[in-house]
């Protein structure tokens, strides 16, 4: 582009209003990184409802944990016909740069709860006797070209094994979900291998599922499960898997709002605060765009001009804040647990890059629009 | 010479102030051969600067018609003008002809932007037309680190670049010392004697007329004297 230089130029008219200006976008558009990639990442997962599905869940919150000495007095209330269970691992895979969620479960339970897990009779059955077995949805193990018989290192974030090492697993099953547009974009460990090699916690579960005989009597058999374990130190909440998907779904809304709102905040006063540096340094620079339209350039060159520098010092600001968002991502996961693995996707970025130039053009379009309106003649009478 | 490069006829121009029409030329004629030096000169307010931006093509008459190179420029729109003063014209005026954040060459090169020529023509050209001013040594240099008469010594090379018949000068002298504004005379003078630009040239300076080939009065916008030297 032949006016790159010139466009280029504008921002050194003024260093410390450029600086001052470019340092706002950075953290802005750093707060946009961090937040939207968490937003994101928590709305993604399954949503598999089944009606005859109930969930036992800590009743407090979805981060503690449940003993697994529950399930025996579980499988006698009436009406309980299967128990599992399932445990949030973390984890980091391949130094972080993947988020999906991967869940030590017990797999043969698990599996009959699940039908909707289509797997190979042998590997489902390799699943069950490997210890160091692990299976994924046929979307993760191509995105990430893995094939049955691949080692699978994990990164503990929660959980740290006996060996204060790397968790290493086997990959015994590639799992579809035929039919449902629900995300198979997850990996199950096999829990008995993951509960004897963790450092703490042994006995705990996050959650149990159990499969009910009747759907009808939902209600009643819930009621019955919480009430064994009220006044426990472990009090449950039992739900069916709809209502607790909904339930997850609200809080995981409820994140999503706020950091909305926080972003929201944040870019208005952006947008003011951009929007006044532009007008300002169209003001100063009146004669300057009367002296490049004297010379010839039209009023649409000299209207795109001043829109670029105002979408090249938005992007300016935005890359490097994107980028410092994608590199403090990890580090942030290590100490807060529950974030672990969560990173900046392609689509984050690319989500950050569209609001850039959005707000490049929104706080362009008015001095742009000055510059080709602007009268010559008046311009430079006013001024000589 | 059959016909005058610039040909000025009962041209009116009158601005309209808020409600208020302010009559600023009226019924106003004048011819200007190929390759003359013209000083204009006339009280602040006689319509100087306005009779130099009807001839430029940055401004359209009221009424009569402005012919240069043969060619009716008070019947071009905005945008063929704009065109049109990028290839024919070269504008000096008394203040702000510069871009502070650009450095003389590329200040130079400026008009050359709206040409189809190379990167390194561009260069080329640019640096051409700042020897021509005696400035080659001061390429890299930004306006606030040149003199007043410097700065107006590369409005000038601007001015040649795109090597246009026609120069325009607004006061170009009007905000420097005795010493410099001869200098900057002088190469106006140069210009015309051996580059063969047809010089117009607004003034208060009453040597300007040393330099000049005619002097033209300008008084209540009405041509009240024009003098053979
Ligand atoms: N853009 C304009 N709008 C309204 N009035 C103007 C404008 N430009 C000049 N004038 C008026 O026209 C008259 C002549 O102005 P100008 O041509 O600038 O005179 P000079 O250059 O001889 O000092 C002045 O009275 C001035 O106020
Ligand atoms: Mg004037």
């Amino acid at each position: 582009m032949r006016y790159f230089g010139l466009i280029w130029a504008a921002l050194y008219r003024k260093p410390v209003r450029s600086f001052l200006t470019l340092a706002s976008l950075f953290v802005a558009f750093l707060l946009f990184g961090l937040l939207q990639s968490v937003s994101v990442a928590f709305s993604e997962g399954p949503d598999l409802d089944g009606v005859d599905r109930l969930i036992i869940a800590p009743k407090y919150s979805i981060i503690d944990q449940l003993p697994l000495n529950y399930s025996r007095q579980i499988l006698q209330v009436k009406g309980v016909e299967v128990l599992s269970h399932q445990t949030w691992f973390g984890g980091t895979f391949r130094n972080g740069r993947s988020f999906f969620p991967r869940f030590p479960i017990q797999p043969e339970t698990f599996m009959d709860i699940y039908p909707e897990l289509v797997l190979p009779q042998d590997q489902r059955q390799a699943f069950i006797n490997t210890r160091t077995g692990v299976i994924i949805g046929r979307s993760l193990a191509q995105k990430f070209n893995l094939k049955v018989g691949d080692k699978l290192p994990l990164t503990a974030t929660i959980w740290e094994n006996k060996d204060k090492g790397p968790w290493e697993f086997d990959l015994v099953g590639i799992y579809d979900i035929p039919g449902e547009e629900v995300s198979d974009a997850q990996l199950f460990i096999n829990y008995n291998y993951f509960d004897e090699y963790r450092l703490r916690g042994t006995g705990l579960v996050g959650k149990f599922i159990v499969r009910i005989d009747n759907p009808d009597r939902a209600a009643e058999v819930a009621l019955e499960i919480d009430t064994l374990f009220a006044n426990s130190s472990n009090e449950t909440k039992t739900s069916t898997e709809k209502a607790y998907n909904q339930m997850f779904a609200n809080q995981v809304g409820d994140i999503g709002f706020i950091m909305t709102s926080i972003l929201s905040a944040v870019f208005f006063t952006i947008l003011l605060l951009t929007g006044n540096t532009m007008a300002q340094g169209i003001r100063e620079r009146i004669p300057e765009l009367a002296i490049l339209k004297t010379l010839g350039f039209s009023n649409v060159s000299v209207l795109l001009i001043v829109m670029s520098e105002s979408i090249l010092m938005v992007l300016i600001g935005c890359v490097p804040g994107l980028f410092a968002a994608s590199a403090i991502l990890p580090g942030l996961a290590v100490s807060v647990s529950f974030l672990a693995g969560v990173e900046m996707s392609a689509f984050v970025f690319a989500q950050g890059m569209v609001l850039a130039v959005l707000l490049g053009l929104i706080v362009g379009t008015p001095p742009a629009l000055r510059a080709l309106r602007l009268n010559i003649v008046d311009a430079l009478g006013e001024h000589q | 010479m059959d016909q005058p490069l610039i040909d000025v006829s009962n041209v009116s121009k009158t601005y309209s102030r808020g409600k208020m029409d302010v009559p600023v030329l009226q019924e106003l004629n004048i011819q200007i051969e190929e390759g003359d030096f013209i000083a204009l000169m006339g009280p602040s307010g006689s319509g100087k600067t306005t009779l130099l931006n009807l001839i430029g093509g940055l401004d359209k008459p009221s009424a009569g018609s402005v012919t240069i190179g043969g060619q009716r420029i008070d019947q071009l729109s905005q945008g063929e003008l704009a065109k049109w003063r990028s290839k024919n014209v070269g504008f000096v005026f008394q203040f702000y002809n510069l871009l502070p954040v650009l450095t003389a060459l590329k200040n130079v090169e400026l008009p050359l932007l709206l040409t189809g020529f190379s990167r390194s023509e561009r260069k080329k050209r640019a640096l051409a037309a700042l020897a021509v001013v005696g400035l080659a040594d001061r390429a890299g240099h930004r306006p606030r680190e040149l003199s007043g008469g410097q700065e107006q010594r590369v409005a000038i090379a601007r001015a040649l670049v795109s090597d246009p018949s026609l120069l325009v000068c607004d006061e170009p002298t009007g905000d420097l010392d005795r010493a410099t504004a001869d200098e900057i005379l002088d190469l106006l003078q140069v210009l015309n004697r051996e580059y063969g630009k047809t010089i117009l040239m607004v003034t208060h300076d009453p040597k300007a007329a040393d330099h000049a080939s005619h002097c033209v009065y300008l008084d209540k916008g009405q041509l009240i004297q024009e003098s053979p030297k």
